[in-house]
């Protein structure tokens, strides 16, 4: 019995029922088909995951893609207890998303449009998930990047939004560069492209080295570097993170989608997916930890002074992201998905609550107009509040178990860079507790900042709105109960139910450094909200006296250490002056075109010599004869 | 008897008077009738060699080219006086319709 | 397999033919006639050479369909037709681009209706039968007649510049072609006097002669690909030319030249094609490279899309070179993923460029607004030109990157970032046409008609149907592309003796 089929196919036949039929016909309707698509995608979910539960796992192809010579691949999916926690995760958050988009695109006049690429999103995401090779993979993962593009360019008569839609592409597409040639590289390897043929002969090939472009490297960790190209691309991280805080110019549902809980999370999924090649390479391993750290600090500093509320979420998703690769980095993959589950709910969660928050704004997105939006919309105030305490990791919401547990296995694993991602780890908690509740007291307290007519239009939002909001609330305090470490007295069940996939990382302390490594981070998340207390409920006129002491700093962070200009100045300009002014202006003008356009015109030249001789003159002709038969005559009376 | 080499020593004078004339001449219609002479010269020879082979075949000849003559003077002088009725002039070196 | 013995190839190189003189039987006023006529002429071609797609005998590789005739005894050549799993997708594109160009031309070609479409049903009469001869002269007399009405095409219906691009175009053709005259000849003589194409393929050849005429065949197809460097016939001929020329041009034409290489130049000369394969794998990839990055600073729409075709071909000429399975079967189903992508573009591009009559870039903007189904086909094709998958340029360019890959790391490294620029200026191009703020030009302008959207239909099928099914077409190739690479691969191994001399020379 494969109803499982249902859960991507439900979505996809909603988008082409949407794109079709919905310009004309379903117009306001249109979300209808969607999110009954969705909810019966999330119904059959939960039939799945009982099945996972009670140790089924599918494993098997559809129908024959591509066959070419040796070369065949399919169709396939395959079902196991990593792709379970993604596919709740997935359609959990789309369904909700989905009804939430109800109330907050009303009157769009792109609504149908809207719907159906939510919808179209959904499925590629799924078939993502559930590929069971590394095409079909591919073919989600370029997916929900052409998702994301409409999606963020979704008001695509704005320019930073189309531009913003196709740097998101195009950035993307570097990395998936990557992540391409890593597909290519594990057929030369395996001769197969499936994911269980390939793991089981990972360790065949542990040792082995390859020339790669001339150099001698070492093939595993070639795979697994190449992979992460991918990763780094869609899960926003270092140097290719420039695409994901310009794409909120996209609808806040669809941020709070895509950008928050699911496309941007799998590049960590890819990573977890691959990690019997992974755990193979201690360098890659080691990359991808530094790479994580790296950027969670990097995209946190940068949150500490924007001003945008949408654009803090988008680093604080960046940053958060880092966690999960610091995670993976360790050798801790479980506590990277943990992450990456806990995440998607209170993420979705601050991206929703950013949208209500607009929706009453009349779309004003800059905190320094807003403050004292509590007593207007409690509903949006208590859950973005409890959103920020869990993404803080207070005690006993779910950020604090899963970021908890990072730490623990950082500080704890073998990882030649563990306790120096440990300690970065700590310093971005206390980071992140700091703009989480800069943000929320800026928004939430004190005087109203903005214009009259926005007062007087502020209120909260409609029930389709708010609903989600309760529901991804229970999750963003509750969904960490399950990995509640044995320490606390709890079962790590989730830790648990992955174990088959991802085995079990190993930790090696005593269990009073365990309770150092949680008071640690404990004191830093605290300190973080104490400090935005101080700063901005208390003594309000430290930050901008901060701001002009350390003004270079603060330019460097406002300006986000400047990586756009410096793309723009490496990369895009000189191509395009290259094709400018080389190709176009040299190579083709000057020098081919020269060539082609010089052999008729040579011709020309020589002709025109040749055509002196051609006088017209009757008697020079005859001369000619006549000297020309005197000649024979004298050759011939000689010889 | 005067012997053949006076004939053909008369032919080889009068076709190189009428290849000077040719070439040296301006007027297209001089230049016509030292194209009559170059025929004639060669008129002469072929009688000449008739005579003294004993062959008729030569003077058949001869009579063949004096008709094509006649005919080549009729067309030629047709194409003069229609090129002077366009030029109004007879003169060669205007004619330069042929220049490349 | 005659399918009871009808004569199918014939009939299909020879109805258009048929159609075209009873179009000269009709009246030059009646237009509408004309058009029908030439509609009904193209679409019953379209359907008599379907059953070469479900009739085909998947599981050889020799010659299907054929039919040989007498022709100039005298000299030993013969009229023979027949297709293999190469050229018989190519003969079905041509039937279905014909009938497109039939429909895009409905309302755009003004003057001279008549001897237009006299000159397209030609042109698929010349189409089908280079991609069927299997006589070398017969070849040339199709690939020589193709020449005629393209010329026409684009010098009498073509834009201001048209008779510099049509000159141009015919130039650059003409030269490779000769130059393949001569080749053909010399290899005439060397087989002992045949045309035989198949009869040629089975004799060896000596190593310098071959390089020889590989180099002479070469400049043919090189021309028609176009590979770098003498791509630039290409951007001038498409820009001039009326939107069904560019079609043509872009869908069937331009295949030619690499058919040719698949069809000819590999198994003719396979010691060569294997020596020289370093030769092609480098002009290949700078043509990816080089197209893909020119594309970045046009302001012109037809041009763009005409250096795309350099950057899309040179990917193919890759694919084939790479000579193992997956390039080769991914070059052919990219030449014809190119056909259908690119042309849809041009289509697409004619459908717009009717209602405003300009082709600047900087004239458009927010189309999209005013035209939402125009909009959201042009979306499926420029996905499909950057190679999403799900879409027909995906399974290409990943079969062909693999290939590539696999003959040369650096040629795969180097042509995948052919696709990162790809999706650089298609995007681009997309966002400046359709996004943004409505420029005054484009406000107001009416959405595709049904006929525009019937037009373009078959594209949007093909483009999913081969993205998400590609079996139904690669399946056609396997076992002719196995027989090919065998015949290249175990060639007489004449470089290892070639090679063995050099070192005796050196010691």
């Amino acid at each position: 019995m494969n109803n499982y089929l249902l859960i991507p196919f439900l979505p996809l036949a909603a988008f082409l029922i949407n794109i079709l039929f919905g310009r004309k016909y379903l117009k306001d309707n249109a979300h209808w088909v969607s999110i009954l698509a969705v909810a019966g995608s999330w119904v059959v979910t939960v039939i799945t995951l009982l099945d996972v539960l009670s140790g089924k796992v599918v494993n098997e192809d559809i129908y024959s893609w591509i066959v070419s010579g040796e070369f065949k691949v399919s169709v396939g999916f395959l079902i196991d207890q990593l792709t379970a926690v993604m596919l709740v995760v997935v359609t959990t958050c789309s369904a909700l998303i989905h009804i939430y988009s109800v109330g907050y695109m009303q009157g769009d006049k792109g609504y149908y449009r809207f719907f159906a690429y939510l919808s179209l999103f959904t499925f590629c995401m799924l078939m993502l998930v559930m590929a069971n090779n590394f095409l079909q993979l591919y073919f989600g993962w370029e997916g929900v990047g052409l998702c994301s593009y409409f999606l963020i360019g979704y008001y695509f008569d704005k320019k930073p939004a189309s531009d913003a839609g196709k740097k998101a592409f195009i950035v993307n597409r570097f990395g998936d560069f990557g992540f391409g040639l890593g597909i290519i590289m594990i057929f030369l390897t395996f001769g197969t492209v499936y994911y269980e043929p390939v793991f089981s002969q990972a360790k065949v090939f542990a040792v082995q080295t390859i020339n790669f472009l001339g150099y001698d490297v070492h093939l595993m960790t070639l795979i697994a570097l190449l992979l992460f190209c991918g990763s780094i691309g869609k899960s926003a991280q270092m140097p290719l993170h420039v695409w994901l805080p310009d794409a909120m110019e996209g609808p806040t549902p669809v941020s709070a989608l895509i950008h928050a809980a699911t496309m941007v999370t799998a590049g960590v999924f890819l990573v977890a997916r691959c990690s019997p090649i992974f755990s193979l390479s201690e360098t890659a391993l080691m990359i991808v930890a530094l790479t994580g750290a790296i950027t969670s600090l990097f995209a946190a500093t940068i949150g500490l002074v924007q001003n945008d509320i949408k654009r803090i979420i988008a680093y604080s998703t960046i940053s958060q992201l880092g966690y999960m690769f610091l995670a993976a980095g360790v050798g801790a993959y479980t506590a990277g998905m943990f992450h990456l589950y806990t995440h998607a709910f209170f993420k979705a969660l601050l991206f929703l609550c950013a949208g209500s928050v607009m929706h009453a704004m009349s779309g004003e997105l800059d905190l320094q107009k807003m403050g004292g939006l509590k007593k207007y919309m409690p509903i949006t105030y208590w859950t973005m509040l409890f959103a920020s305490l869990s993404i803080a990791g207070v005690p006993g919401f779910a950020g604090f178990f899963s970021k908890d547990e990072i730490l623990w296995l950082a500080y704890s694993g073998q990882s030649p860079v563990g306790k120096f991602v440990w300690a970065i780890g700590t310093v971005v908690a206390f980071l992140t507790a700091f703009y989480s509740f800069r943000l929320i007291f800026l928004t939430f307290h004190g005087k109203f900042r903005g214009t009259y007519e926005q007062e007087h239009h502020l209120h909260e939002s409609p029930k389709a709105m708010t609903i989600p909001l309760i529901i991804l609330c229970i999750g963003a305090v509750a969904s960490g109960w399950i990995g509640i470490p044995h320490l606390l007295g709890g079962g790590e069940h989730f830790t648990e139910f992955l174990t088959p996939v991802l085995g079990h990382p190993e930790a090696h302390g005593t269990h009073a450094e365990e309770w150092l490594v949680m008071a640690i981070s404990i004191i830093a998340g605290f300190s973080g909200v104490g400090l935005a207390a101080l700063f901005y409920l208390v003594k309000t006129d430290i930050p901008v006296m901060l701001a002009q002491k350390f003004n270079a700093t603060y330019k460097v962070l406002w300006n986000k250490y400047y990586v756009d200009e410096l793309y723009s100045f490496i990369i895009v300009r000189p191509t395009i002056w290259t094709a400018k002014n080389i190709l176009i202006g040299v190579t083709d003008a000057k020098i081919i075109e020269a060539i082609v356009n010089g052999i008729p015109k040579g011709i020309g030249e020589f002709s025109r010599i040749l055509r002196k001789v051609q006088t017209g003159l009757l008697q020079r002709y005859a001369a000619i004869m006549a000297l020309g038969v005197l000649i024979i005559m004298a050759v011939m009376l000689l010889r | 008897m005067v012997p053949l080499n006076w004939y053909l020593m008369l032919s080889a004078v009068v076709f190189m008077i009428g290849v000077f004339g040719f070439l040296t001449r301006r007027n297209i219609i001089i230049m016509f009738m030292s194209i009559e002479l170059l025929l004639n010269a060669v008129n002469i020879s072929l009688v000449a060699f008739s005579h003294y082979l004993q062959d008729m075949r030569g003077q058949i000849l001869a009579v063949f080219i004096i008709t094509v003559a006649a005919a080549e003077a009729a067309i030629g002088l047709a194409i003069i006086i229609a090129l002077f009725r366009n030029k109004d002039t007879v003169h060669a070196d205007e004619m330069s319709e042929m220049k490349g | 397999m005659n399918l009871n013995g009808f004569p199918i190839l014939s009939t299909l190189i020879f109805l258009p033919i048929a159609g075209a003189v009873l179009l000269l039987l009709i009246s030059r006023s009646n237009e509408n006639l004309i058009k029908w006529v030439s509609l009904i002429v193209s679409i019953t071609v379209f359907i008599i050479s379907i059953p070469l797609f479900t009739e085909f005998n998947k599981s050889t590789h020799l010659m299907q369909f054929t039919e040989k005739h007498a022709w100039v005894p005298s000299l030993n050549i013969n009229y023979s037709l027949g297709i293999d799993g190469i050229s018989i997708l190519f003969v079905l594109l041509s039937t279905l681009i014909t009938i497109l160009c039939v429909l895009i031309s409905w309302n755009s070609i003004k003057a001279k209706t008549k001897e237009f479409y006299i000159s397209i049903l030609i042109m698929e009469s010349a189409m089908i039968g280079v991609f069927c001869s299997l006589d070398f002269m017969l070849f040339y007399l199709f690939w020589e007649a193709m020449l005629i009405p393209m010329y026409l095409l684009i010098g009498v219906w073509g834009g201001s510049n048209r008779i510099y691009a049509a000159v141009k175009f015919f130039l650059f053709t003409l030269v490779g072609s000769l130059l393949m005259l001569i080749g053909i000849i010399v290899l005439y003589y060397q087989a002992g006097r045949t045309f035989d194409i198949l009869e040629l393929m089975t004799k060896t050849y000596p190593y310098q002669l071959q390089i020889w005429l590989l180099w002479a065949f070469f400049a043919a197809f090189a021309v028609k690909v176009p590979m770098f460097p003498v791509h630039t016939w290409l951007p001038d001929a498409h820009t001039e030319a009326p939107t069904a020329g560019s079609v043509i041009l872009a869908a069937v034409l331009i295949k030619m030249g690499a058919y040719g290489f698949i069809r000819f130049s590999l198994p003719l000369f396979p010691d060569a094609s294997r020596a020289m394969t370093p030769v092609m794998l480098t002009l290949s990839v700078i043509a990816i490279i080089y197209g893909a990055v020119i594309c970045l600073a046009q302001t012109d729409l037809k041009r763009l899309i005409a250096y795309s075709s350099v950057s899309h071909m040179g990917f193919v000429t890759l694919g084939i070179f790479a000579l193992n399975s997956q390039g080769m079967e991914g070059g052919i189903l990219q030449m014809i993923n190119h056909g259908v992508v690119t042309g849809a573009l041009f289509l697409s591009v004619g459908m717009i460029y009717d209602r405003t009559h300009t082709r600047q870039i900087s004239d458009y903007g927010g189309v999209a607004s005013a035209m939402p189904v125009y909009a959201s086909l042009f979306m499926v094709f420029t996905l499909a030109s950057i190679g999403l998958p799900a879409t027909n340029g995906f399974i290409g360019e990943f079969l062909i990157i693999l290939g590539g890959f696999k003959a040369n790391q650096w040629a795969g490294v180097l042509a995948a970032t052919g696709v990162i620029i790809g999706a650089g200026y298609m995007l681009w191009l997309y966002q400046r046409v359709f996004f943004m703020e409505t420029n005054q030009k484009v406000a107001g302008l009416a959405d595709i008609n049904l006929r525009e959207i019937i037009t373009l239909l078959p594209m949007i099928i093909l483009i999913f149907w081969i993205g998400i099914y590609p079996n139904a077409f690669l399946g056609f190739m396997h076992e002719s592309v196995k027989h090919l690479l065998e015949r290249v691969n175990s060639g007489s191994m004449h470089e290892v003796g070639v090679a063995k001399n050099i070192l005796e020379i050196i010691k």
